[in-house]
């Protein structure tokens, strides 16, 4: 009997490991085709432009990860995105100390990022709207308060120490992408090692069981939208430093998609209650690797939302398969 | 096959990865006949009817239904040819009418294409009748208590036209008197030559209802008898392989009466359903709350929990006032409750099991909001070998053990942040008879050691069994409570219904 146990979690443990190593896969077969067939793709640099390309929208999956496993969606992200990055900048332009003026823009774009997010939970906590009304609302909302600061142009810094950042890296990887796997560790330490994270994945799994079992759930949630508008604040900083400019217009334009993309990729469940940081990163990349290596290969720039459009709908159908 | 066989079944396997839950079973059920299926919690009941309706397929063996055999077998292919069940985990809209839930898949309609909602709402309204409830059709499910939730997966399948009937534990939140009237059905079903396969641990019900008894041990045929043959007890020797000894623990001495209750209820009153229900818990007290369905006893409980606003009286714990606005505040009072709504509200079905027994009692096992899994999962073996959770491991998710052992599951959750107060809502639902036994037992233990128990049970036997001392609600109040040698069927009857 004892015996038999041992295996059976043996065989439990492998299937688990399997369905949990899809994304892992997905993503090692698309490089290991890419790599082989263009020469262009595998250049050093080419990696590292992914890499830190992916960050921006990486470090806002991983808070979309989070709201997503609490059971809730948040699509203001990319324009809370712009609204914060375009209020860290102006803020900066009027501190005349460059030291001062950028660390004040770093808070001023994070306050911003987590007011938002917290302006979200409340909404959608307190007032009790679902979250996706709440959030298409502040979608518009965050927008358009950045275009009406910005006069619907582009904002951009005088400041070299903050251009500076923008193309600081350590050990050949650039800031951002340090930012993002840093974040992506700490992240994922919440979700599988804390009590904050298992209240997380019960929130979104049961609601109801989790508020009998005396969890504050409507703290929880408004917890991971304030996260999310956190991730939301890091990405504008590290977005505004690159281009040393901020555009009220396009910056973070349908960063909700692909967050929301890439942590589905990455198999979180689109109802709530389970999930991994590990596969929105794996996601992350897939998506990041899908484009690049189309530009690569010189498919239409037009058709490739229909490539990734795709990509999202087959996740979602291996998901489902798992559930049957 | 003769021709007085119904559903002959040859040689039933069944895994679920690499574990045997049926091994070769055989089972005939005879046309116009009542027959009971028994066996421990994890003994295969509910797998084998999944293969008959259809909802997974068995990997071995042959079933023959009315002569022809049955392969490749889905739910709607059951459905066309007659096979109804009620299903254990209930398979209900929670936002939908109880009539769209009983007519779902089935509509009625004008002309093919439009529903015709009166016609619908009519047959409802009989189905209920019948059934001698009183839910409103266009009452939403979710509104419902969990007895009004298996009155309606009765009626839904009542609705069905039906050759063979499958029960999986039908009555487990059922009062006597609805229990009684299931039966009156069952058996005006069965006049009409319509078979029954009726699932249930309460063994006295299947002594009365049943023609033949199959049991079932760690998925295999024990045997087949006719119920004339067998008492009760017999039953649960054939059930556990051994005879069982008495189930119910002694009953603890009476306190000390100058001791302040451990929780008072004092002329609580609820916007609905309750109204000035007073009473007095102790500590090392086991109370009975006994009522029909409607009287206010879960309405109550929630209310002491948190869930459900008072509109007027006190709630005391140790003597002191308290106010409780949510789970989280009665949990920090030392307050337990066991919703009776294990799947909706009792567990997290995906969650392993030892993220269930955690779940309420999470900060236990935490370093500064690290959780420490090995001791999280010692906590669970602990409670698997305790109340003999049939699984291979705490990591198997709750949803993929028997009926009972997520019940036992759900015990767990609720024991493990020990409360000084724990209000049991039908504790034991499902749980087999010898298991029954494992938790009275431990239920007594908590109690000798000073916890205060609050047990509401629709079951009466568990009730006599378990308390010296029972109030019994009736219409929203206390109407009375019952002590020592009162404690007995006919004068909680007598008080729950107002009538002799
Ligand atoms: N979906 C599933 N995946 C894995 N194992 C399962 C699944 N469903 C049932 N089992 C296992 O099959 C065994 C038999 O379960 P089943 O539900 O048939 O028991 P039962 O006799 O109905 O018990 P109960 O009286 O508790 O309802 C159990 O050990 C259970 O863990
Ligand atoms: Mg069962």
């Amino acid at each position: 009997m004892n015996r038999n146990q041992t295996t059976l979690r043996k065989q439990r443990a492998w299937t688990d490991i399997l369905n949990e190593s899809k994304p892992f896969l997905a993503l090692a077969a698309l490089l290991l085709v890419c790599i082989i067939s263009n020469e262009h793709f595998r250049s050093p640099q080419n990696l590292i432009n992914i890499t830190r390309q992916v960050s921006y929208t990486g470090i806002v999956a991983l808070g979309m990860t989070f709201v997503i496993i609490a059971g809730g969606i948040d699509l203001s992200i990319g324009s809370l995105l712009a609204l914060a990055g375009v209020s860290g900048i102006m803020l900066m332009g009027k501190i005349a100390d460059p030291a001062a003026a950028v660390l004040a823009a770093f808070a001023a774009t994070l306050a911003i990022g987590i007011l938002g997010g917290v302006v979200n939970g409340a909404i959608i906590t307190l007032g009790k709207v679902p979250s996706f009304i709440a959030t298409l609302g502040t979608l518009s909302i965050y927008r358009s308060l950045s275009l009406y600061m910005a006069d619907a142009g582009t904002v951009s810094s005088s400041n070299d120490m903050f251009r500076a950042l923008g193309s600081a890296d350590f050990l050949g990887l650039p800031l951002p992408a340090w930012v993002f796997f840093g974040l992506a560790v700490v992240f994922g330490v919440i979700l599988r090692q804390t009590s904050l994270g298992r209240h997380i994945c019960a929130t979104g799994a049961n609601a109801k069981a989790a508020e009998y079992a005396a969890i504050k759930t409507g703290t929880v949630r408004f917890i991971t939208y304030a996260i999310a508008g956190l991730t939301a604040g890091v990405s504008a900083f590290l977005f505004s430093t690159r281009l040393n400019s901020i555009s009220s217009t396009d910056a973070g334009l349908s960063y909700e998609l692909d967050a929301i993309a890439a942590a589905i990729i990455g198999g979180t469940a689109m109802n709530g209650g389970r999930g991994s940081i590990a596969g929105t990163v794996a996601g992350v990349f897939i998506l990041g690797i899908i484009s690049n290596a189309l530009d690569m290969w010189g498919a239409p720039v037009n058709l490739q939302g229909l490539v990734k459009g795709s990509i999202i709908i087959i996740a979602v159908l291996i998901q489902r398969q798992k559930n049957a | 096959m003769s021709a007085e066989m119904l559903l002959e079944i040859r040689g039933l396997s069944k895994s679920y990865s690499g574990v045997r839950v049926l091994n070769s079973v055989s089972l005939s059920v005879r046309k116009g006949s009542v027959t009971g299926l028994i066996g421990e919690n994890g003994a295969g009941k509910s797998t084998l009817i999944k293969c008959i309706n259809g909802v997974t397929r068995p990997d071995a063996g042959e079933i023959l239904f009315a002569g022809e055999t049955l392969r490749r077998t889905t739910i709607e292919s059951a459905l066309r040819r007659g096979i109804v069940t009620i299903p254990q985990e209930f398979n209900l809209a929670n936002e939908m009418t109880v009539r769209e839930n009983i007519f779902l898949g089935h509509e009625l309609k004008h002309g093919g294409v439009f529903l015709n909602h009166s016609a619908m709402r009519k047959r409802t309204a009989e189905l209920l009748e019948r059934l001698e409830s009183r839910i409103s059709p266009d009452a939403e499910v979710s509104t419902l208590s969990i007895a009004e939730k298996q009155i309606v997966e009765i009626a839904r399948a009542l609705n069905r036209a039906c050759r063979l009937l499958i029960m999986d534990e039908p009555s487990t939140v059922l009062n006597p008197p609805e229990v009684e009237n299931l039966f009156r059905i069952m058996r005006a079903m069965r006049g009409d030559g319509i078979s029954i396969i009726y699932v249930s641990h309460k063994l006295n019900e299947v002594k009365t209802v049943c023609d033949t008894v199959a049991v079932l041990r760690d998925g295999e045929f024990v045997c087949e008898k006719p119920t004339a043959e067998l008492t009760a007890r017999d039953m649960a020797s054939l059930m556990v392989g051994r005879e069982l000894s008495r189930i119910f623990p002694p009953k603890p001495a009476p306190p000390a009466e100058d001791a302040p209750p451990a929780l008072e209820l004092d002329g609580v009153t609820l916007e609905k359903l309750v109204h000035h229900a007073s009473l007095k818990l102790h500590r090392g007290e086991i109370l009975g709350l006994a009522g029909l369905g409607g009287s206010g006893r879960t309405e109550l409980a929630e209310a002491v929990y948190g869930i459900r606003k008072t509109v007027s009286g006190r709630i005391l714990v140790n003597g002191r006032e308290v106010r409780i606005h949510s789970p989280a505040q009665a949990v920090a009072s030392g307050i337990a409750y066991l919703t009776e709504d294990r799947q909706s509200s009792g567990i997290i079905q995906t969650f392993p099991l030892a993220w269930n027994c955690s779940l309420i009692s999470l900060r236990k096992y935490c370093l500064a909001s690290f959780i420490r899994k090995k001791k999280e999962n010692a906590a669970a073996e602990e409670y698997i070998r305790r109340f003999r959770i049939k699984t291979n491991s705490g990591a198997t998710p709750i949803g993929e053990l028997s009926g009972g052992n997520q019940q036992k599951g759900a015990i767990a959750k609720s024991l493990d942040h020990s409360p000084e107060i724990f209000i049991f809502d039908e504790p034991t639902r499902g749980i087999d008879i010898k298991s029954r036994g494992d938790i009275y037992s431990f239920i007594g233990e908590l109690a000798r050691r000073g916890m205060a128990c609050l047990i509401i049970s629709s079951d009466l036997e568990e009730v006599i069994g378990l308390c010296r001392k029972v109030a019994v609600m009736r219409g929203g109040t206390v109407a009375g409570i019952l002590e020592d040698e009162h404690v007995n069927e006919k004068e909680i009857m007598y008080l729950a219904t107002g009538v002799k």
